[in-house]
């Protein structure tokens, strides 16, 4: 089930990330929703979750971009796999942790990712520290929103079937 | 002498007993009357009030449908703007060229592309020119049987010969990846000012000669020989929405002359 839900919410992070690559902030893109849901099935899945996940989305993200097929995969399985130890390691439940640990995933993923593709010497990033700036944030954020929202959904859900219940039996 | 009393006559003629029964009963109707009618007024008001708030719900019901009604047609209108620009560049280009539409942004935030509708089923091919009304888009780079996808002239790493169209000083436009363009290689010796139209020059293979590419926004001169120039798009590309596919691939100036 857990497995059919994570499939579910990547591949639902690709469709809205090719709806919503247009959402810019000052000519940057600002979040790359494939590596947010990454990152939250790493922390909350595990490293293995994590590798699987990041393998998958960056993979499909590879396939739908212009880019290699295989870098964004590689960037995102190690940032997966890193995202699920730290997760392991440390207790990230509150705000600021988690808006740190998506900022910093990405900022490990814009590493890996863009120092591949230069290190073999097929494409520049001009501005590419305003770019990761951007993207931590609006990827920090959108974690920071997801994960609230995992967690307070089905509490809601839960509280108001169950009064609707107690209502039911009046 | 009560009786007496009543019987007395007041200076109108009607007597007393008359008079003050009358006069009080009077009052006791004007407050009956008073009362029912508030009640009457009250209740009229009530059932007013209900089918103006009725009404109110069906005008307010009304008048959303026609904002959307009105919203709807705009967005029509301005497709029917945007497909008319289309058709005039269809027929001042002299190329073969089909219509698309873009259905999807890039799946990668570090890569500027877009999907259209198009792809080799409908003649669309690896390195066609995209252009949009405005100027030039990009250019394919992976056509599947009915999409393809297309890299966009602002990604890092398009580039496109260029032209000052003014002065006819040589480049290459490259993105920066910031949604803004880059002159490379336009030599310092040129006559390049803030706010000349850049076209293309149709020397990379790619672009036909003449697509207005942006506008100069910035000039300074470089460290070497070369001016650097930044540029502002044409095309908006967060607005971006159909486009023309140039079906014939562009020979540079020197392999047509081959």
């Amino acid at each position: 089930m857990r497995f059919l839900v994570d499939v579910a919410a990547l591949a639902v992070a690709v469709v809205v990330q090719t709806g919503a690559g247009r959402l810019t902030w000052n000519g940057f893109a600002a979040v790359d929703l494939v590596l947010v849901v990454v990152v939250y099935i790493a922390l909350t899945g595990g490293p293995v979750a994590g590798l699987l996940a990041g393998t998958a989305g960056g993979l499909v993200q590879d396939a739908l971009s212009s880019g290699i097929l295989g870098m964004g995969g590689l960037a995102k399985t190690v940032v997966g796999f890193l995202a699920g130890r730290f997760g392991t390691q440390f207790i990230v439940t509150s705000t600021v942790p988690r808006l740190l640990t998506f900022a910093a995933a990405t900022a490990a993923h814009a590493v890996l990712f863009m120092g591949a593709y230069t290190l073999l010497g097929l494409r520049d990033f001009p501005n590419a520290l305003t770019m990761i700036a951007v993207q931590a944030v609006g990827n920090g954020v959108l974690g920071v929103i997801g994960f609230q929202l995992a967690e307070r959904l089905p509490r809601t859900l839960e509280r108001r079937r169950a009064t609707r219940g107690v209502g039911g039996r009046r | 002498m009560g009786l007496v009393s009543v019987q007395v006559t007041t200076g109108a003629g009607v007597t007393i007993f008359h008079a003050v029964v009358f006069g009080a009963f009077s009052e006791v109707q004007r407050g009956a009357a008073w009362a029912t009618g508030g009640v009457r007024d009250a209740w009229s008001g009530y059932f007013d009030l209900r089918d103006v708030r009725g009404e109110n719900a069906r005008l307010r019901d009304q008048l959303n449908a026609l904002q959307v009604q009105f919203q709807a047609e705009r967005a029509r209108a301005e497709r029917a703007d945007t497909y008319r620009s289309l058709l005039q560049l269809r027929e001042r280009v002299p190329l073969e060229t089909t219509g698309a539409e873009v259905i999807a942004a890039g799946a990668s935030p570090e890569f500027r592309t877009v999907t259209v509708d198009k792809g080799s089923s409908d003649g669309v091919a690896a390195n066609m020119a995209v252009v949009a009304p405005d100027g030039v888009v990009g250019r394919v780079t992976q056509p599947a049987a009915r999409a393809a996808l297309v890299q966009l002239i602002i990604d890092s790493n398009a580039a496109a010969g260029a032209v000052v169209e003014r002065t006819r000083v040589q480049g290459i436009v490259v993105g920066t990846g910031d949604g803004t363009l880059r002159m490379d290689f336009a030599p310092a010796t040129g006559d390049v000012v803030s706010g000349d139209v850049v076209v293309t020059s149709g020397i990379d293979g790619l672009y036909p000669e003449g697509f207005v590419i942006g506008t100069v926004t910035r000039v300074s001169r470089g460290d070497g020989l070369y001016h650097e120039i930044a540029i502002r798009p044409a095309v908006d590309f967060s607005r971006l929405e159909d486009v023309l596919v140039v079906l014939q691939r562009h020979r540079p100036p020197l392999e047509g002359a081959k």
